[in-house]
């Protein structure tokens, strides 16, 4: 049956396509299109408005509607941005969120790395059984551990500073991170360990020359996770800190006034998520495929 | 890859090289140094608080009273947290399966278009986004009034559509002989009589919505057989005398007036001219009544009131889905490419129709991806948080609570009840405990 079948599969697409059936067959698709163009456009849409927000004065935003500023772009202006810069705290929050993610994304690749090793390639006892653990570490909520950790901090001074933050970040990427990581070098072929091991090279050599060269693509995606979860928390930070504010937490504290505060939240919301934006439009397909490799979380 | 190929040398398996119990001593001390760090940091920021919130969740708001259950008993008995109880509920069963379908949909229709790839960015964009920007972004698409929100002028420009607004939306009836309200028509009180004068004075118009080509209002005459009337805007610079057509005063033009008979049947309809002024012609010997039906005065759409305490649930569900489609769309996507063209070939080559297709081959192929996607989902929205808080007002976050809102709020949002919080993050964990499990038994399947 099958052989029958895929000769018909190739005799049915016709050379012999009459132009009248071509265009049927383009306008066939033309509602599909048509309906995923709306879709996309209204996935664009609300972003597109945000950034237009960000152009008008608060004023202007209690009268009318950001799509009024594409059409009358006297209306538009770059006061929002330099007030944003020359006269909040803003640019201050800008460096915290910097600090957090960048810290947060290395700390938790390096130790994830070293322990991804370990359970993937060093033999020890109880080693699946730990394994196990981090797995099940995986799905714990963060909100498990705000109480005691909050506890834990004003003891250890680590309230308030952007290193407890990033402990925080680091402790709660890792089991996602060690999980991910464990299972590329797990696909490290054997030979490649081996012949090195036999040659006398060390663990610590092992490591640094085969496995991180190696393992590359998979701590690449891992990275950009790390650096969106990091760079995007609000709810970590807004537990841990009071003064050392990402710029989540700077904007959530304007919030409340809405309507008079847009002229700040809309361009530091912006602020915000441009930066992860242009980060996953440029490293888009490893993104997608951490996603993959890693959507047990 | 420079894989050095001595994979020719004898095979080798077990311990390091040196072998015997100091080398594997050794070996342990180097795994030590490879999971120390993780170890440390897993136990002190994950284990440590799991246990000590456990603990703390049987103690008071002190932390001196061990209270045994009473933290759970107040969880499910407080108006605040049950409120966080239900619409986590409602998130749970409507959202997992709605981001999966919506995936699976997108993921089906871009195998079927050339731009495809354009697409799956703009779907997918949003997951770069913090939850709490995409709130923020959705709270200015939310916007009540149509002028200001984009998703209310896309619904007002449609329901403008279907019933337009009236020329005249802030009228209301002048003088003492008309009666009604804008909402069910204005009628003049007393009945009229063929041959003679209906007055139908309106008031409260302000001077930008006066139709334009008003022109000074006129005295209709009467006339046999037919009743004459006129509806002008009963105002002018010093007031003017209510109910009295006075010089300075406009007609107003193309407002539909209708006829009635005595026992309420339509007899005709006409519209005014510039001056105000309608004339019903040839009517029988009878009372009528003569109104402006309500149409005339039917406000502009007001707009949806998505932030409102009825809708704000959806509309934070609409943007939690708008943030998560693109999640579901790739990886449902990916299982997509790995099922064999042939297999769908062949179900199309035996007669069937895309949909059996779809419904017969895709979809039993494609389950254990859609599993893991519901899954990952399901997790995802028992711990919503930001987007709550940033799409709700706070007049409205007592109607959009979640759990992991009233756990924050509760432990550090002014109440800082140590005990209770602990118990409602106790519920979040028990909550996720079948999916850790399920996660362990897919592991220990694999290895």
């Amino acid at each position: 049956m099958a052989t029958v079948a895929s000769d018909d599969a190739i005799v049915v697409p016709d050379p012999r396509e009459t132009v009248a059936a071509r265009i049927l067959r383009i306008l066939a698709k033309a509602p599909l299109n048509l309906l995923l163009i709306v879709i996309a456009v209204f996935w664009l849409v609300p972003t597109l408005g945000l950034f237009f927000t960000s152009l008008m004065s608060a004023n202007d935003f209690a009268n009318f509607g950001w799509w009024k500023v594409i059409s009358h772009p006297h209306l538009s202006t770059w006061n929002n941005y330099s007030n944003l810069i020359h006269h909040t705290s803003i640019p201050q929050s800008l460096w915290v969120t910097v600090q957090i993610a960048i810290g947060g994304t290395i700390l938790p690749i390096i130790i994830a790395s070293l322990a991804g090793y370990a359970f993937a390639w060093l033999d020890f006892p109880g080693r699946d059984w730990a394994f196990i653990v981090v797995i099940g570490m995986l799905v714990v909520p963060l909100q498990m551990a705000l109480i005691p950790i909050f506890s834990l901090y004003n003891h250890l001074h680590l309230f308030d500073t952007v290193f407890g933050l990033i402990l925080f970040h680091t402790a709660f990427g890792l089991p996602f991170a060690i999980f991910l990581l464990r299972n590329f070098f797990i696909g490290i072929p054997k030979d490649i360990l081996e012949s090195a091991r036999i040659d006398g090279a060390s663990e610590i050599r092992i490591f640094l020359r085969l496995i991180l060269p190696l393992g590359l693509p998979a701590i690449a995606s891992l990275a950009i996770f790390q650096f969106l979860w990091t760079w995007n928390d609000l709810l970590v930070a807004l537990t841990m800190a009071r003064n050392t504010q990402p710029l989540t937490v700077a904007i959530f504290s304007n919030l409340r006034q809405f309507g008079s505060n847009i002229d700040l939240i809309a361009p530091a919301a912006f602020f915000s998520l441009a930066i992860p934006l242009a980060v996953f439009l440029a490293f888009q397909r490893y993104f997608a495929e951490g996603l993959l490799a890693g959507s047990v979380k | 890859m420079s894989s050095p190929s001595i994979s020719a040398e004898p095979p080798y398996a077990g311990a390091p090289p040196d072998g015997g119990e100091p080398g594997r001593g050794r070996a342990y001390l180097v795994t030590a140094m490879f999971l120390a760090p993780a170890v440390i940091l897993l136990a002190v920021w994950i284990l440590y608080p799991l246990v000590y919130t456990i603990w703390r969740s049987f103690y008071d708001r002190s932390g001196n009273n061990f209270i045994w259950l009473d933290n759970y008993r107040t969880l499910f008995s407080t108006d605040t947290t049950r409120t966080a109880i239900k619409n986590n509920a409602i998130w749970v069963a409507v959202v997992p399966a709605l981001v999966t379908a919506i995936g699976l949909v997108f993921a089906v229709l871009t195998e079927r278009i050339r731009w495809s790839v354009a697409f799956k960015i703009a779907v997918f964009m949003p997951m770069a986004i913090s939850l709490f920007a995409a709130g923020v972004i959705w709270r200015i698409m939310y916007q009540q009034e149509p002028s200001r929100g984009a998703l209310n002028a896309v619904v007002g420009a449609l329901h403008d559509d279907i019933s337009p607004p009236g020329p005249l939306s802030d009228a209301f009836p002048s003088g003492t002989k008309v009666t009604g309200t804008p909402s069910t028509g204005i009628v003049l009180k007393t009945p009229v009589r063929p041959g003679s004068v209906a007055l139908l004075p309106l008031t409260g118009i302000p001077p930008d919505q006066v139709p334009s080509g008003s022109v000074q209002a006129k005295q209709p005459a009467p006339k046999a057989g037919a009743i004459a009337g006129a509806v002008w805007r009963d105002f002018k610079p010093g007031g003017g005398t209510p109910g009295k057509l006075e010089k300075g005063e406009g007609g107003l033009p193309n407002v539909t007036v209708v006829l009635k008979d005595a026992s309420g049947k339509t007899i005709g309809s006409t519209k005014t001219s510039a001056d105000g002024d309608f004339v019903f012609d040839n009517v029988k010997a009878g009372e009528y009544k003569t109104s402006i039906g309500s149409a005339t005065f039917r406000k502009p759409y007001g707009g949806v009131s998505w932030l409102g305490s009825k809708l704000i649930n959806p509309a934070i569900m609409i943007a939690y889905i708008w943030v998560w489609a693109g999640f579901a769309m790739v990886v449902i996507g990916a299982g997509l490419a790995a099922i064999p063209r042939d297999v769908l070939e062949a179900a199309r080559t035996d007669g069937s129709t895309e949909w059996q297709v779809f419904r017969r081959v895709t979809v039993p192929l494609l389950a254990p991806v859609l599993s893991v996607v519901f899954i990952t989902m399901l997790i995802n929205v028992l711990k919503v948080f930001d987007i709550v808080l940033s799409v709700a007002p706070s007049s409205v976050q007592a109607n959009a609570n979640v759990i992991a809102l009233a756990m924050w709020r509760t432990s550090f949002g002014g109440v800082n009840d140590f005990g209770l919080g602990s118990a409602i993050a106790v519920f979040l964990f028990l909550l996720v405990i079948p999916v850790l499990a399920l996660n362990i038994r897919r592991f220990r399947r694999e290895v």
